[in-house]
């Protein structure tokens, strides 16, 4: 079974944006997506900190520590972007205005519903960020993440068990092992690794699959 | 003659009182007034309520002031991060009480108290444990939550120039909550890298009309 790096992975969901798409990545596995982004088109990026055609990042020792993205890294800026308040950034989101944002998650159900914002653990101290609101706001979202847990445990699920980030708002999902379309109707396969079979996927993910 | 500059940072929080309610501008450490800050510690108001994005980046701004122990609560999105360990600390000896509100539903709540709004529907943290025990109202098909207003009664924040009177341009990403937290608070102070003559900012361009700026201090240059 050819198990698709986080690298692949990226590559392979850069391969579903379209020209013209505004696009906001979440921080940690899903910024990998920026690398891969087809050069023949113009994908803007927006960073909820408040930028938009946000670029790669800067040499070394030219950075700018008020030029950073969501994660608090240092950027740069495209020619042609710019810069706006927190309020505005988030009616980006809200209003449906980007087309589509890729999390990272916890845990999907079948019909969409997202955990990625907090583990429940009653020790954990919790913060949210703009993740509930990239959720659902996004005319699209996307989830990139490993289907099975290092305990081998499906984390796309029935019905999620950690907290929830929002209802019935992711669409698809990208992992290492194949691709899933979610929703109303429930998981359907899109594509697999080399080696995998529907039914394989059906005993690894303990959940009704459609192909 | 309006003239909303002052000297100094001193002058600008010199009436910052026990339990006031502060907003305080920044995304991690880009626009965190930290001349502001500094000069509120060393005032000496404490039982402060604090809204800010984050709850403290290593030792300066908002971590400083959560470790002098002045902070009573944060009302933050996104309290926890590698170098929170001031207010981790505080947090889990009891000594800080946290209101974790989504970030979009934060921008929104003070954006609201700026404008005069009593509330607003939004959609997001609906169906979560965030939104838990809040009213909820299903409008054109989508179901929405009620959240109140965010006031304040200081906003402490950060602009790259200002005039005397209190109009505002930002730099970069430092811009973020600046703006309308200097809506939502009864006394904004705006600590700038430079006090600029009235006609040196494009009226085209300024981001932060002057009828929400009370107090202009200069600070010089970002380090």
């Amino acid at each position: 079974m050819n198990r698709l790096s986080r690298d692949q992975m990226a590559a392979r969901v850069a391969r579903d944006i379209p020209e013209g798409a505004y696009v906001n990545l979440g921080i940690g596995l899903p910024t990998k997506v920026a690398n891969y982004l087809p050069l023949d088109r113009e994908i803007l990026l927006q960073s909820e900190n408040g930028l938009l055609g946000m670029g790669p990042a800067p040499a070394a020792g030219e950075e700018d520590w008020e030029l950073i993205n969501a994660g608090k890294q240092a950027v740069t800026l495209l020619t042609g972007g710019c810069f706006f308040h927190h309020a505005d950034s988030f009616a980006m989101m809200r209003g449906g205005h980007i087309d589509i944002c890729v999390l990272g998650a916890f845990q999907v159900s079948t019909r969409g519903d997202l955990a990625n914002w907090h583990t429940g653990e009653a020790d954990a101290i919790p913060a949210v960020g703009g993740a509930m609101d990239l959720a659902i706001g996004a005319k699209r979202t996307f989830v990139m993440m490993e289907l099975l847990t290092k305990q081998g445990e499906s984390k796309l699920v029935d019905r999620c068990t950690y907290p929830l980030t929002g209802l019935s708002c992711v669409s698809r999902v990208y992992t290492d092992l194949a691709v899933f379309d979610v929703g109303p109707d429930g998981a359907r396969i899109v594509e697999m690794v080399e080696g995998l079979s529907p039914d394989a996927l059906r005993t690894m993910t303990g959940v009704s699959l459609t192909l | 003659m309006i003239d909303k500059t002052l000297a100094s940072v001193a002058d600008a929080v010199a009436d910052i009182g026990d339990g006031a309610s502060v907003m305080i501008g920044g995304f991690g450490t880009a626009g965190m007034p930290d001349d502001l800050i500094d000069a509120l510690i060393a005032r000496g108001a404490g039982d402060l309520t604090i809204i800010n994005n984050n709850a403290g980046n290593g030792e300066l701004g908002v971590a400083a002031l959560i470790k002098a122990g002045r902070v009573k609560k944060i009302v933050c999105s996104f309290p926890r991060q590698s170098d929170s360990h001031h207010f981790d600390a505080a947090y889990r000896a009891g000594q800080i009480e946290l209101e974790l509100v989504p970030q979009g539903n934060l921008a929104a709540r003070i954006q609201a108290a700026g404008a005069g709004l009593g509330a607003i529907f939004t959609p997001t943290g609906y169906g979560t444990l965030l939104a838990e025990g809040k009213e909820t109202r299903e409008i054109d098909g989508r179901a929405y939550v009620l959240e109140l207003p965010i006031h304040a009664d200081f906003a402490l924040i950060k602009a790259q120039k200002g005039d005397r009177w209190g109009n505002l341009v930002y730099r970069k990403t430092a811009r973020n909550f600046g703006p309308i937290m200097a809506m939502a608070a009864k006394t904004t102070i705006a600590q700038v890298a430079e006090i600029v003559p009235l006609g040196g900012l494009d009226p085209e361009n300024v981001v932060t009309p002057g009828i929400f700026v009370q107090r202009v201090v200069a600070t010089g240059a970002a380090a």
